[in-house]
C-alpha cells in the first residue's frame, strides 16, 4: 500500500453558537455545532481522494482543517510525518506552499481590485518562487497551463466568466508548485458544459504535474468520475472509504447505499419510484446517540442506539462504519 | 391522441424596450398528465419562459405570442381573469423556498390564503383542507406544524410546504422552477418522487425547469432543450437521450460524467453560453459547435421534425445523429 502523504487522525471541530441574553440568564449550557466528530482519513501520494456528503456533513470543514485554515479542536492532521499544528514561521509557509486550496465560489475568492497578474505574482513573490525578473514569464506560463489567453493577465476578475475565474483560482494554487491540491466544490457553481472543461483541465494537470488531489463535492457522478478512492461523510464522520469502483458497485454502509440510490440516473430506462432515504438530517447541535445514521436507517436495531460503530474492514482496502457486515440495499 | 391542455405559440419575451430578447419564438404543447422538462444552462431563457406563461415578469419585461389555456389566451387576459388562472388552475413552485414563502406568516395562513382566493370553502373547511394538504405532501405532525413559521422548517420541508400551497387550488398544471436545485440529493430524490406521485394522484401536468439532466432523465416524459432563448431540440426523453439530433444536446449529454468511463476526458463544450446582447449570427451555437459548417454561420436553422415527435433545429442533425449518443456509448462500454 502506498504511503499516506496527508492524514487526518481523529479530527474533531466544534463551532460555538453564541448564547442569547435570555439563554444566558436561564443558565442554559453553551451549545455548539459539532462539525467534525472524530474523522480519520489518509490521502496517499499521487491519488485523487473524493470526499462526498450532503450539506452539513462537515466535508468543507475537513478540507479547511487539512490545509490549516481552521485549527482542529481534537486530533491531528499530519503532513509528511509532521503534525501541522506544530508548524510555525518558515516551516508553516513551506507547508502552505506544498498544500494549496481552491475554493468553491469563483466570485468571492478572487480580490476584485487586483488584476490577474497581481493575483498570481503575489503568490510567487510571497513564497519567493521566482526572482523578480522572471515573475512575468512565470505568470504567462501559468495562464497557458490553465488555457487562458496571455492578455488575461492585465484584466480584473469581473471581466471573466465563472469557468474562467475558476481557472484563475487553479493557476493561483499552482503558482507555488504544490504537491497537494484541496479542491472544495471546484465546479459546483458552474454550468454543466463549463464543469466538463474544468474537470478535464484538472485531470490533465494532475497527470502532468503528478499532483495529489483531495476533491470535495456533493455531486456523486463527478466524484465517481474523478477519484481513485472515495470517502463518504455523514454528520461529521467518515462512514465508508473504498476504491471508487468498489464503493459504487458494492456499498456497505446504508447511508452510502441511500445516497447512491437517490442520485438520479442519467439513463431514462432505469427509473425508480420509491424514495431512497426517509427523513432528514438530524441537527448537528444535538447529535443522536450511537450510530449517527440510525434515525434514518432502514436496518437500525438496538445496538445502533447504544454503541457507536467504528470503521472496520470490508475487504482489502474497503472500510465502513456499520454494525452490520453486509446490509441488504432496500429495493 | 388527446388535445394539449396548454398550447404555447411564438412566445417572445423582451426586456429594456425590446433591446434584449430573453426568449425568442418559443412554441410547445403540454399534454394532459405529462411532465415536460425545460432544460438549459444559466441564461438560456428557461426560467423566463416559465414565468412568461403566467406573466410573472420583473418591470420592463414584455411578452408577445400566445399561451392558450383551455381556449383562452393567458397573455390577452385582463387582471381579474388572470388572477383566476394564476395560482388557481395553474400553480407555480420556486427554487428557493425561503424567499418564496412569507417569513412572518405561519404556514397555515399562507395555505389558507390560497384556499380563500381560489375555493369556496368556509373557515372550517379551509382548516380541514390545509391539514389534508400537509398530509398529502408528507409533512408529519401536520396539526402542529401548520402553526409554525417557514424558518422552523428544514429546506426539504419548506419545499413540501410550498408544494402544499401550490396544490391548494387544485391546479391542473404545475409549473416548477428548479424546485430541487437548492436541496441535498436524498431530499431532492424525495421531492421528485413526491411530485411524480402527486401528478398521478391529482392528474396534473407538470412543466419542470432544470439544468440537471439526471433530474430530467429520472422524472420527465418529454423534454425541450433551450439555448440562447430558443428551443433547439424537443422530443420524448428516451428518444433525445438515445439519439440527440442537436449538437448542443449532444455536448450537454457528453458533459455529464458517466459510470464506466472514470478519469477519462469528458466531451466538453468549449467556450461559454453567449450573453443576451451578443447572440451570434446564424445558429447561436455555431462558435462552440464541433459540427459547425459554413451554413451554420450564415442562416439560423429552423426547428424541424426529425422523427415522429422529435424536433431539432440543427443544419447538421444527420452528422450529430451519426455520432451517436454519448449516454449510450458509456452504457455500452460499461
Amino acid at each position: 500500500m502506498a504511503e499516506a502523504l496527508l492524514s487526518a487522525i481523529d479530527v474533531s471541530k466544534d463551532f460555538a453558537i453564541p448564547r442569547s441574553l435570555l439563554q444566558w440568564a436561564r443558565r442554559e449550557p453553551p451549545a455548539a455545532v459539532h462539525a467534525l466528530n472524530g474523522v480519520s482519513l489518509d490521502v496517499q501520494r499521487g491519488e485523487t481522494l473524493g470526499i462526498v456528503g450532503e450539506s452539513g456533513c462537515g466535508k468543507s470543514t475537513l478540507a479547511r482543517c487539512l490545509v490549516r485554515l481552521l485549527d482542529c479542536d481534537d486530533g491531528r492532521v499530519v503532513y509528511d510525518g509532521t503534525d501541522i499544528a506544530t508548524l510555525s514561521g518558515a516551516e508553516r509557509r513551506r507547508f502552505n506552499a506544498r498544500v494549496q486550496m481552491i475554493f468553491q465560489d469563483p466570485y468571492s475568492s478572487l480580490n476584485p481590485r487586483m488584476s490577474v497578474r497581481q493575483i498570481l505574482s503575489e503568490a510567487l513573490r510571497v513564497h519567493r518562487m521566482r526572482p523578480p525578473g522572471e515573475i512575468d514569464a512565470r505568470v504567462a506560463e501559468l495562464l497557458d497551463t490553465v488555457r487562458l489567453p496571455p492578455d488575461a493577465a492585465d484584466r480584473h476578475p469581473h471581466a471573466f466568466s465563472g469557468g474562467q475565474r475558476q481557472r484563475i483560482g487553479i493557476a493561483r494554487a499552482l503558482a507555488v508548485e504544490p504537491e497537494v491540491l484541496v479542491a472544495d466544490e471546484l465546479v459546483s457553481a458552474l454550468d454543466v458544459s463549463v464543469q466538463a472543461q474544468v474537470v478535464n483541465l484538472l485531470l490533465e494537470l494532475q497527470d502532468r504535474l503528478s499532483l495529489t488531489v483531495v476533491f470535495v463535492a456533493h455531486d456523486l457522478r463527478l466524484v465517481r468520475h474523478i477519484s481513485h478512492r472515495v470517502a463518504v461523510m455523514y454528520l461529521g464522520k467518515v462512514v465508508e472509504v473504498a476504491p471508487t469502483e468498489r464503493l459504487f458497485r458494492d456499498p456497505r454502509h446504508p447511508y452510502t447505499q441511500a445516497l447512491l440510490a437517490a442520485a438520479p440516473e442519467i439513463d431514462p430506462g432505469r427509473r425508480t419510484h420509491r424514495a431512497a432515504a426517509r427523513g432528514e438530517l438530524p441537527s448537528p447541535i444535538n447529535l443522536p446517540s450511537g450510530c449517527l445514521f440510525r434515525t434514518r436507517c432502514p436496518h437500525a436495531f438496538d445496538r445502533c442506539r447504544s454503541e457507536v460503530p467504528t470503521l472496520t474492514p470490508r475487504g482489502p482496502v474497503h472500510v465502513a462504519a456499520c454494525h452490520l457486515d453486509h446490509p441488504e440495499p432496500t429495493e | 391522441m388527446s388535445e394539449p391542455i396548454l398550447r404555447v405559440r411564438g412566445l417572445t419575451t423582451t426586456f429594456g424596450d425590446g433591446a434584449l430578447h430573453a426568449v425568442r419564438d418559443v412554441s410547445f404543447d403540454v399534454m394532459p398528465g405529462e411532465v415536460l422538462g425545460l432544460v438549459g444552462e444559466s441564461g438560456s431563457g428557461k426560467s423566463v419562459t416559465l414565468r412568461s406563461l403566467l406573466r410573472l415578469l420583473p418591470a420592463g419585461g414584455r411578452v408577445a405570442g400566445s399561451v392558450c389555456w383551455h381556449g383562452r389566451d393567458v397573455l390577452a387576459m385582463n387582471e381579474a381573469e388572470l388572477r383566476g388562472v394564476r395560482g388557481g388552475e395553474i400553480s407555480m413552485i420556486f427554487q428557493e423556498p425561503m424567499t418564496a414563502l412569507n417569513p412572518v406568516l405561519p404556514i397555515r395562513v399562507q395555505i389558507e390564503e390560497n384556499l380563500r382566493a381560489h375555493t369556496k370553502l368556509d373557515g372550517r373547511g379551509r382548516r380541514a383542507r390545509a391539514r389534508e394538504l400537509m398530509d398529502l405532501v408528507g409533512i408529519p405532525d401536520a396539526a402542529r406544524r401548520l402553526d409554525e413559521f417557514p424558518h422552523q422548517f428544514s429546506g426539504g420541508m419548506r419545499q413540501r410546504a410550498m408544494i402544499a400551497i401550490a396544490l391548494a387550488s387544485d391546479p391542473k398544471l404545475l409549473l416548477a422552477d428548479e424546485p430541487t436545485t437548492a436541496l441535498d440529493v436524498t431530499i431532492q430524490d424525495q421531492i421528485l418522487k413526491l411530485i411524480l406521485e402527486l401528478r398521478d394522484e391529482l392528474a396534473m401536468s407538470v412543466v419542470f425547469v432544470t439544468h440537471d439532466l439526471g433530474v430530467v432523465s429520472a422524472t420527465c416524459d418529454r423534454m425541450a432543450v433551450m439555448y440562447a432563448g430558443r428551443i433547439v431540440e424537443e422530443g420524448a426523453v428516451a428518444d433525445v437521450f438515445a439519439c440527440p439530433r442537436h449538437a448542443y444536446t449532444h455536448g450537454l449529454l457528453g458533459s455529464v460524467p458517466q459510470a464506466g468511463a472514470e478519469r477519462s476526458m469528458l466531451l466538453s463544450i468549449e467556450g461559454t453560453p453567449p450573453g443576451l446582447a451578443r447572440i451570434p449570427e446564424g445558429c447561436a451555437f455555431n462558435p462552440r459547435c464541433d459540427f459547425a459548417t459554413d451554413i451554420c454561420r450564415r442562416t439560423r436553422p429552423r426547428l424541424a421534425e426529425m422523427s415522429p415527435g422529435h424536433h431539432a433545429a440543427c443544419h447538421n442533425a444527420g452528422a450529430v445523429a451519426a455520432a451517436g449518443s454519448p449516454v449510450r456509448r458509456a452504457m455500452r462500454d460499461g
